[in-house]
């Protein structure tokens, strides 16, 4: 039997649970309680999770978030469910997605139980934003409802293993995985916090109902009526495009993350990085510790695009990092078995008769990220395209707030960034909300924490992009008020 | 070529930014390098030390390490979340101690025969671990090398 489960690692000590049988496509699968079904079914060697609605082209796992719809799968009949966020149960039976499914006749809204909450503050998503948003709120004793579309919380914390760069104040120094620890530990402080997981916040109503569809036995459609929301639900990875890049085995950096990292399975034996910004290059380190052999990091640009001594830290393993190279294709039958590379001319060209074979099962994509806006656009706030933000961001004042009054932003939805940047953006959310509930006490820490990002933090020559991207999305109150009008700014 | 091109630091890139010490100092007995030239907005090394040896007046500038205040004690080395701090000691006439932060399989201990890796990941020679703590996970591990290498040892690989 394969095994790709990690037992030995320098960083995570795996603590797996109880085991589970399940059924997929009628064999019958163990697994540990706490993986997902796709992190289980990727540790026995399935790659092949659905197949493209032709029924010709097979799906492997993609961003393992629940962002992308490379792996839906029907779970107990339901078709389209995405079993890399669905937990594994006992006795569940799991049938891979084949081309688009037929609505299942025997399903019916009306046994699911509805249930309507008024809070202070609804926060959606909790990663570094939002955990630390509804943290600084609990510890006002306010009423707060935690929602996440995952079974677990922390966000994409649970899967950095890297000691986080940054301020000591801001968790500087601790692996990501210990601070999603720390904070989901310190939410159990607060009894004004109620957290809900597998809840997927699906729009907003007129009516100032937020509707969310709470998974589980028994599902809930809850409807939350805050007077404040916190919108931090991140970002999703980014494709490119080159030939057979459906195949399974490309990847995003991220869903290798979360097989290795969180869950301790192998995502492959030999890996090509594609892209050397700092997720490419913090990957990369990664796999080497969890076993798997790096073949190459793949840059397109003339310069590599992340910090030098996260560079340095693959080169002194061996990893070499080809500037001005491009994937051009893979090959395959179901699943990756070579990666073809070539150098790029000054038009970013591939340059004909320099292409490099390399055989790998793994092609890790790390080609940036864009915000997930869709609920927050939904919503009617007034977006703008921002290239350096990473797409469509929410145009905010500096204290986080949307064109939508009383509804605030925070973390990489508002523009590609990073942890640090994210806790402190949710702390200045939480801290506006509170003034507005007369908690005056927190504004001059409020505006310390204002000054510090803007005029310290940001002012790093190594993070100028994402500064102008945040720049462009931000208005000053006046400019905000006119947005709201419908006059241009 | 630039460390932008290739992911490999210089001494050339060192001494312009002012990150190493000098070879006085160096022969003198252990002392941190701090190999973090680009403007990093992070102060973790800043409060590590002990001795308040290394400090910087915003957080995103480039640490500076005071080489009367630093003893080389490597606390900071298995603290920088960049990996990129190291100590040398070339006090030893003919031989250096390396110390860098390993985080790889297996874990090392005194007395282990290493693979002595330079910047690129080649392999330079063999060396002895001469000592092994760890820091969150993080490994400090000392190592004798041969005394011309000492600049270019930057990681081991134990041999199993």
């Amino acid at each position: 039997m394969l095994d790709y489960r990690i037992y030995e690692h320098p960083i995570i000590d795996f603590k797996r649970g109880r085991l589970i049988k399940f059924t997929y496509n009628g064999n019958i699968i163990e697994a540990y309680e706490g993986e997902s079904i796709l992190a289980s079914l990727y540790a026995l060697g399935y790659r092949v999770f659905s197949r493209s609605p032709d029924g010709s082209r097979p799906r492997g796992a993609f961003c393992m978030i629940g962002k992308c719809s490379s792996c839906l799968s029907y779970v107990n009949n339901v078709p389209n469910t995405r079993i890399c966020i669905e937990p594994v149960r006992d006795g569940i039976n799991v049938v891979s997605g084949d081309g688009i499914p037929e609505p299942p006749a025997n399903i019916s809204s009306a046994s699911v139980r509805k249930e309507i909450v008024d809070t202070d503050v609804l926060v959606i998503g909790a990663g570094p934003a939002g955990l630390q948003a509804a943290l600084k709120l609990g510890e006002k004793g306010v009423d707060v409802v935690l929602v996440t579309d995952h079974f677990r919380l922390g966000g994409q914390l649970v899967k950095q293993t890297h000691k986080f760069f940054g301020d000591t104040r801001y968790y500087g120094g601790v692996r990501g995985f210990k601070i999603a620890e720390k904070l989901v530990n310190e939410l159990k402080k607060y009894s004004t916090i109620k957290t809900y997981t597998r809840a997927f916040a699906y729009g907003f109503f007129g009516e100032g109902y937020m509707g969310i569809a709470v998974q589980g036995e028994e599902p809930v459609n809850l409807l939350v009526k805050p007077r404040y929301t916190i919108i931090a639900t991140g970002a999703t990875e980014r494709m490119i495009l080159f030939e057979n890049n459906d195949l399974p085995g490309v990847m995003g950096a991220g869903g290798a993350q979360t097989l290795m990292n969180e869950y301790g399975v192998r995502p492959g034996e030999n890996a090509l990085v594609v892209g050397s910004g700092n997720v490419g290059l913090i990957v990369a380190y990664q796999l080497l510790q969890a076993g798997v052999r790096v073949h190459g990091i793949i840059e397109i640009m003339r310069e590599i695009g992340g910090w030098i001594v996260h560079a340095a830290k693959v080169r002194r393993h061996g990893v070499p990092i080809l500037t001005g190279h491009t994937i051009t294709r893979v090959e395959g039958a179901e699943k990756v078995e070579k990666a073809i590379v070539a150098a790029v001319d000054d038009k970013l060209n591939p340059i004909q008769g320099s292409e490099k074979e390399y055989s790998v099962d793994l092609v890790l994509l790390a080609v940036g990220l864009q915000p997930n806006y869709a609920l927050l656009s939904q919503m009617g706030a007034t977006m703008k395209y921002i290239p350096e933000a990473g797409g469509l961001v929410p145009v905010r004042t500096k204290y986080m707030e949307t064109s939508i009054p009383g509804v605030f932003v925070a973390g990489d939805l508002t523009g590609i960034e990073e942890a640090t940047t994210a806790f402190i953006e949710g702390e200045i959310a939480a801290y506006t909300i509170l003034e507005r509930m007369g908690f005056t006490d927190v504004i001059t820490e409020r505006d310390r924490l204002v000054d510090f990002l803007w005029n310290e933090y940001r002012m790093s020559p190594v993070i100028s992009r994402a500064r102008q991207g945040k720049l462009k999305a931000t208005v000053t109150e006046e400019e905000m008020e006119k947005l709201r009008r419908g006059m241009d700014i | 070529m630039s460390s932008k091109r290739t992911g490999i630091i210089t001494k050339e890139e060192l001494v312009e930014k002012k990150l190493l010490p000098s070879m006085e100092r160096l022969s003198n007995g252990p002392i941190a390098i701090l190999e973090c030239p680009e403007e990093i907005p992070c102060n973790i090394c800043v409060s590590a030390c002990p001795f308040n040896a290394i400090s910087k007046s915003r957080i995103y500038e480039v640490p500076r390490l005071n080489p009367d205040k630093c003893i080389g004690c490597g606390v900071c080395v298995g603290k920088c979340p960049g990996l990129a701090i190291f100590v040398v000691d070339l006090s030893k006439p003919g031989k250096a101690y390396v110390t860098l932060p390993y985080e790889m399989l297996p874990s090392p201990s005194k007395g282990a025969r290493v693979e002595l890796l330079d910047r690129e990941g080649r392999v330079i020679g063999e060396g002895t671990v001469v000592k092994a703590w760890v820091y969150e996970k993080t490994w400090v591990v000392t190592v004798e090398v041969p005394g011309d290498v000492w600049f270019d040892v930057r990681a081991v690989r134990i041999v199993r």
